[in-house]
């Protein structure tokens, strides 16, 4: 059975943009809400980022489906296998729900969902303060959650480059090494 | 073929790769405010209105009482010149809106507010909103944030003596010596007997822009077109805890309440970022709508509670200045917001009757 030996050129591009966009939107959510002066600029950030990040990684879900990754080095011990597949099923449940969570919060708070210049975003849940009161901690909490397991996600990949060696690294880098 | 289990490189360089992962960690936390003076932040400035009185679950943190308003703006031809938003356009705007008494504590009794606040929410048909706050001081406090905070500071009781420590705000008028024009007015500023005929102001400047593009820089305040009246000290000393909403409800019994909206715009060199030093009054002045209210609603259950007046939702057609007040204040009422919704989610507010 053949294996693809790395990532399609599609997915190389989204990981990388997406790393770059998801990390600066930790920090500019990190920045905005303990910011007197700089908040509504950050927020003005945010929210076209945060819908950018839901579409890209759409794209990106559906690039996966239809081009299935390398498989994980054979002799990788049980325990980081199944680490690194835990880690990617919450890296892509969290792309997907930090964006959606954050749009579903505004419009339970009833704020308007601007983007950029005028241009509105509908709600997708009713005015309900319950609801804004449970999810707008809950998105401060994952983005905690995305956080630390990007540093993991990180530590690994480093570990897989400079450690182990063994072109897992390469494979969303390069392209990986040719047959 | 497959790789070897065993590692390749030296396993020295863990040491590196921690060293980032501790980096980008570090790096996240400072952003996060959680070392390194940042100074003065919207959490701080929410606390310290919460040590001002007694825990109030699922109200505001400041200008917790208040009444729910209901009615519309219409714009004066002129309006549309000044600015594109589609509410000084529009034929008519229903309003949603909120007044206010300071402090904390949402049953308190009316004869104690010194200052009242005016909310409103405009929804217009472009799918536009426009929210403001305003009071009926005619100007800020303090020029900035950290000023302002540093006087709620120093007004907190003293745990020693349950009163205010006199040097702190002594020492607060040093280094912020604004605030001495501030509380000169609040001394000698006749209180208003009723809501209906209570001016309020928009204290922090904007930028209205024109279809051309073209900017002006104004300050907004609802004049109301009931005359004015000085409530008396001896009659307020007695008034009942509500009667400032049992006087407004009287009033609309009789037929709606009007507010001329005017627009005051700025002469090249006035300051436009700074809400503690106000405009000359011989500064031009254009009326440019008229706010009519013609219903009230308790704000327990009514539409008003659960919005945040954030004064920097604003329309196409208006844009904030860089007052550092202006953006401190939309950063303190999101963080008291998200408190007393969690606390309302949590099922920890407190019931009961809230005017």
């Amino acid at each position: 059975m053949s294996h693809p030996r790395h990532f399609n050129l599609l997915a190389r591009v989204l990981h990388w943009s997406m790393a770059v966009a998801i990390l600066a939107m930790l920090f500019v959510g990190a920045a905005m809400v303990v910011s007197l002066r700089y908040r509504e600029a950050l927020l003005d950030l945010h929210r076209p980022l945060g819908l950018a990040i839901l579409l890209l990684a759409i794209v990106r879900l559906a690039n996966r489906l239809r081009h299935p990754p390398p498989p994980l080095p054979a002799d990788l011990p049980r325990i980081q296998a199944m680490a690194a597949t835990a880690s990617h099923w919450l890296l892509y449940g969290l792309m997907f729900a930090m964006p959606l969570i954050g749009w579903a919060m505004l419009s339970a708070g009833a704020y308007p969902v601007e983007l950029f210049g005028g241009v509105h975003l509908p709600p997708i849940l009713p005015h309900s303060p319950v609801l804004y009161g449970f999810l707008r901690p809950l998105h401060g909490v994952l983005a905690y959650v995305l956080f630390i397991t990007i540093l993991v996600h990180l530590g690994a990949a480093l570990f897989h480059a400079w450690i182990r060696r063994d072109g897992v690294f390469e494979q969303m880098t390069t392209g990986g090494k040719p047959e | 073929m497959p790789a070897p289990s065993s590692p390749r490189g030296p396993l020295l360089l863990l040491l590196p790769i921690g060293l980032i992962v501790a980096l980008v960690a570090i790096l996240f936390a400072w952003v996060g405010g959680w070392f390194g003076g940042k100074g003065v932040t919207p959490q701080a400035m929410a606390d310290t209105a919460e040590a001002s009185g007694s825990p109030q679950p699922g109200f505001r943190r400041a200008h917790s009482k208040g009444i729910c308003i209901v009615g519309s703006f219409v714009p004066t031809p002129a309006a549309g010149q000044l600015s594109s938003a589609r509410v000084f356009s529009q034929a008519s705007t229903p309003v949603l809106g909120r007044f206010s008494n300071p402090g904390n504590d949402p049953h308190a009794p009316d004869n104690k507010a010194a200052v009242r606040g005016m909310a409103l929410q405009l929804k217009t048909d472009d799918g536009q909103e426009w929210r403001l706050a305003m009071n009926s001081f005619p100007f800020f406090a303090s020029s900035t944030p950290e000023g302002f905070q540093a006087l709620n500071v120093a007004r907190l009781p003293d745990p020693a003596t349950g009163k205010p420590d006199p040097e702190k705000m002594k020492a607060v008028l040093a280094r912020h010596p604004e605030i001495a024009n501030f509380m000169a007015w609040s001394k000698d500023a006749p209180t208003p007997d009723s809501l209906a005929n209570t001016r309020f102001n928009g204290v922090n400047a904007f930028r209205l822009v024109d279809a051309q593009g073209r900017e002006r820089v104004v300050r907004w305040s609802m004049r109301p077109h009931a005359p004015f009246v000085a409530a008396d000290p001896e009659r307020l000393k007695n008034a009942s805890r509500d009667f400032l909403a049992e006087d407004l409800d009287r009033r609309l019994a009789a037929g709606p309440l009007r507010w001329d909206m005017v627009m005051q715009f700025a002469a090249p060199g006035d300051p436009i970022e700074d809400p503690s030093r106000p405009w000359p009054d011989t500064r031009p002045e254009t009326r440019v709508g008229t706010l009519t209210l013609t219903r009230t609603e308790a704000q327990a259950g009514g539409p008003c509670f659960d919005l945040n007046f954030d004064p920097l939702i604003l329309p196409k057609g208006i844009v904030a200045t860089g007052d550092p007040v202006l953006h401190a204040r939309s950063a303190v009422y999101s963080e008291s917001f998200n408190r007393r919704e969690r606390e309302i989610s949590r099922g920890q507010a407190r019931t009961g009757s809230a005017q």
